[in-house]
């Protein structure tokens, strides 16, 4: 920390990603100043999924690599991020998913992911709420869940860490500026502040991706594993239209939480009633008891959305002092751990734990015009 | 399933029903919802254990004789669904409501704040037991003790000596001089000073309350504050309230403007937003004199009979008098506030602590932090009791405005997407 | 007069009787059992609080403003 410096490295953004890289920034004994405007992001509404996703291969090394380092740290979580290892169990509505999920068990089989396919009378005694007629499924034994405000305020409890409730109104390489005029600056600043970080970068290609959510009353024992639809893959992920799939997790308290919905071109946090049906509908087919449960909530998020569905991680090419940290979409709390360990790998200049050129920021941006 | 009605009216206590019967003559097609089985809101609750007065039989016979009013019991709101339109669900069903003018008879709830042994068994509010023995709870040769504030108290135990109850106290948290203040006024009101000496009460204290409610499994007995002095009185029953907040989160999710926590309305007790009217306690608390009188004015307010509505004003400025000397004299102690412990739970869905909310600088935070708020009841117990604790105001409300079932909301996709 | 089925135990009650009144009629009053174990009962009899929520023939309502009917079964332990 030089003379002038309030920290060694400003954050921007406590979400789980901020949250993340500052406790393992501070865990390297540099002392760490977290700014949060105190809005509430895709941390505080999201589903707290932790899960396996092998879409390409960079999303499986990034969230292979995480889950890893999630299911070692999870004995250190308290109980309030009500960690579970209760895995994800994908679900086949036919013979062609059945199919996509036997590839997906082979690929991550040779990518040693703990998975096994899953029979039609497999899946009934497993989950007796799916509906008859199923194909079968794919199960991701080592993915979970968490709550990601509590795991969050967690990572942040680490000494060396100092929050402050402050708005950045301007960047300039290691310095931020706050709402009320006044230049911070550190050796480093990671903006790592999701949906608002292009209001700071205008040049960062991130764009909202509207979600809706809906948590039911307690009905302990209803569901195990988190069931997402194999249609999910096709339908919800890749699509440019508003689109749902179903996504029910059985949360530790036997609330329901129920998604996933995707809608572009909006950060409108209203809940859209025509879209919480439409939601909710696709989760009734693959579950038609669901119907007779009782939502007791209803909210939006917005996700951080890159174009290629991979985060930005890494040194801004142009702006000198500025690291990102952003565009983690649906996958943030899932990802925060392997974000947080490339970041710190290419800060102190060490080896990187995964290769870090697919999240590398200048695949966006342009090549790097400093040394 | 989408209905339609010329005028819809939320809410069948006096307000309501006052309001639908003041439309009625007008031939318009009247729809009346209540989510509760039985018109008559809480003053005029029906049950087993109710005695309702001759008015509240006359008027709900005359609804009843209405062939242009259709009522919906048991029926609440579940969301906005489009400009002029409710999605509404019963036991049975959900389905969409359109309509061209409404109006908000919500009511009002009890003020519920936490202190030691609230969650026991036999802790009830005051108009809680109230409610619940004309619903046919047994009180017979039960011993219990009424506490918190306002004439509800005097009320509620009424109703449970009528049904054989043993009232051991009235701990009213007011001051001896500002009830003797108020008691002072209500000549002003003959009806109401004689139903006041009906329901004195030899076990009435003032500047006393609740400590704590006493027991392991359920309650056993309760700790008084009573005029300086540390009582504990062993106990079945404790039936705390501590006044009324108006139910304004409807009016709030249809845009209509609060004004000192309750919907605002103008001398045609028409709200901010257009086609909208609110009558009785949603509008502020005044007893059910008053909420008759708005409620009719609203009704030929949003029947555009101007005339008939402005006849009404010099009885509502009368009971608004009334209101005011009430909402005066029962203003809450300050003390009140640190009856809480800090493993005193604040929020009873998710069962949060006192201590785990006072690290928190909002009520967004907070909520985040430790899920208060965040269970069945959608923040509306914890929620006034953190305002009345932390001065932490009420979110704006979201869809679903009740617990719904999921079948009732999947009738949202019926409205056409954007 | 209707009966009902009380956590398996038969109740006849008065016509017009609320749930949340049949609970204590018919048992120790409670309703539920709340995240850390405490049992709970009805505390604001209008419909507020969501203390009384009880599953009646399968479906979770509220006590206090449900009546009584023949045949129902409530559940204050699902």
């Amino acid at each position: 920390m030089s003379e002038g410096q309030v920290a060694d490295v400003i954050v921007i953004g406590a979400g789980i990603i901020g949250a993340a890289c500052a406790q393992a920034l501070a865990r390297r004994g540099l002392r760490v100043l977290v700014l949060d405007a105190g809005l509430h992001g895709a941390t505080a509404a999201g589903m707290g999924h932790l899960l396996v996703l092998d879409d390409n291969p960079a999303e499986l090394a990034l969230s292979q690599y995480s889950l890893q380092r999630w299911r070692d740290q999870a004995p250190a979580l308290p109980d309030s991020c009500a960690y579970r290892s209760n895995g994800t169990l994908w679900l086949a509505a036919n013979a062609e998913e059945m199919a996509v999920a036997h590839g997906k068990f082979l690929n991550l089989r040779a990518q040693g992911v703990a998975c096994q396919l899953i029979s039609a009378s497999d899946l009934r005694r497993r989950e007796p709420e799916l509906r008859q007629g199923l194909e079968g499924g794919l199960l991701i034994n080592g993915d979970g869940i968490l709550y990601a405000p509590a795991t969050a305020d967690w990572m942040l409890q680490t000494p060396n860490i100092q929050q402050r409730r402050a708005r950045v109104s301007e960047l300039d390489g290691n310095r931020v500026r706050l709402a009320d005029g006044r230049w911070l600056s550190a050796a480093a600043v990671v903006l790592a502040n999701g949906v608002q970080a292009p209001e700071l970068c205008p040049e960062l290609p991130i764009e909202p991706k509207k979600g809706h959510l809906l948590i039911t009353d307690r009905y302990p024992g209803t569901v195990t594993h988190t069931l997402v639809e194999l249609g999910y893959v096709t339908s919800a992920h890749n699509a440019s239209g508003p689109s749902t799939a179903c996504n029910i997790q059985p949360r530790p308290t036997g609330q329901l939480f129920i998604g996933a919905s995707r809608q572009f071109g909006t950060s409108d946090p209203q809940v859209e009633g025509w879209m919480l049906a439409k939601m909710l509908r696709r989760a009734c087919d693959y579950m038609p008891g669901l119907a007779q449960l009782n939502g007791i909530r209803a909210w939006t998020g917005l996700r951080a959305a890159s174009p290629d569905g991979l985060p930005l991680v890494g040194q801004h090419p142009q702006r000198q002092g500025l690291w990102l940290a952003v565009g983690h979409e649906g996958l943030g709390v899932t990802t925060a751990p392997g974000t947080a360990d490339l970041l710190v790998a290419q800060l102190f200049d060490e080896p990187s734990p995964l290769p870090a050129q697919p999240y590398l920021p200048q695949r966006f941006l342009g090549e790097p015009v400093y040394a | 399933m989408k209905h339609y009605a010329d005028l819809l009216i939320i809410g069948a206590g006096p307000a309501g029903i006052s309001a639908a019967l003041a439309a009625a003559p007008s031939g318009a097609r009247i729809v009346l919802l209540d989510d509760n089985p039985l018109p008559g809101g809480q003053i005029w609750r029906d049950g087993p254990g109710a005695h309702l007065p001759r008015q509240a039989r006359t008027l709900r016979q005359r609804l009843d004789a209405c062939s242009n009013i259709r009522i919906h019991p048991a029926t609440r709101v579940i969301a906005s669904s489009g400009p002029k339109q409710l999605l509404v669900e019963d036991p049975e069903h959900g389905w969409l409501i359109s309509y061209d003018k409404l109006i908000l008879c919500t009511g009002a709830r009890e003020l519920l704040l936490p202190f030691p042994g609230w969650t026991l068994p036999g802790v009830t509010g005051a108009g809680g037991l109230q409610a619940l023995i004309k619903g046919g709870l047994p009180v017979h040769g039960e011993t219990l003790v009424i506490a918190g504030s306002g004439p509800l108290l005097l009320a509620s135990a009424a109703s449970a000596k009528q049904h054989g109850a043993q009232v051991l106290r009235i701990a009213e948290q007011a001051s001896r001089s500002a009830v003797a203040g108020f008691a002072a006024q209500l000549p002003r009101w003959p009806a109401k000073l004689l139903q006041s000496l009906r329901l004195f009460d030899l076990q009435y204290r003032t500047a006393s309350h609740v400590l704590g409610a006493l027991g392991s499994d359920r309650l056993e007995g309760v700790r008084l504050q009573q005029q300086g002095k540390i009582v504990e009185l062993p106990c079945q029953r404790l039936a705390c309230g501590f006044g009324l907040i108006p139910n304004i989160q409807l009016g709030q999710a249809l845009d209509c403007a609060i004004e000192g926590q309750a919907i605002a309305v103008d001398a045609w007790q028409a709200c901010s937003r257009a086609d909208h009217y609110a009558a009785g306690e949603c509008t502020g608390f005044g007893g059910s004199e008053l909420a008759l009188v708005e409620g009719a004015i609203a009704g030929h307010a949003a029947m555009d009979e101007r005339q008939a509505a402005q006849q009404l004003w010099p009885r509502r400025a009368r009971w608004q008098g009334f209101a005011k000397a009430l909402n005066n004299a029962f203003a809450l102690d300050p003390q009140l506030k640190a009856l809480a412990q800090p493993d005193t739970l604040v929020c009873r869905c998710e069962d949060v602590p006192y201590a785990a909310l006072t690290e928190h600088h909002d009520w967004r935070s907070a909520k985040l932090a430790t899920r208060c708020g965040m269970g069945a009841c959608q923040g509306r117990v914890c929620g006034g009791a953190v305002q009345h604790l932390f001065g932490w105001p009420a979110a704006a409300p979201r869809p679903p405005f009740s617990p719904a079932r999921i079948e009732t909301l999947l009738c949202l996709d019926e409205q056409s997407a954007p | 007069m209707p009966e009902l089925m009380l956590d398996g135990r038969h109740l006849q009650v008065n016509e017009g009787t609320s749930v949340a009144a049949a609970l204590a009629l018919g048992g120790d009053g409670c309703s539920r059992t709340s995240v850390t174990g405490q049992r709970r009962a009805p505390l604001c009899g209008m419909g507020i609080c969501q203390e009384c929520r009880v599953t009646i023939d399968g479906r979770r309502r509220l006590a206090c403003q449900t009546l009584c009917r023949d045949g129902m079964q409530v559940e204050t332990r699902p």
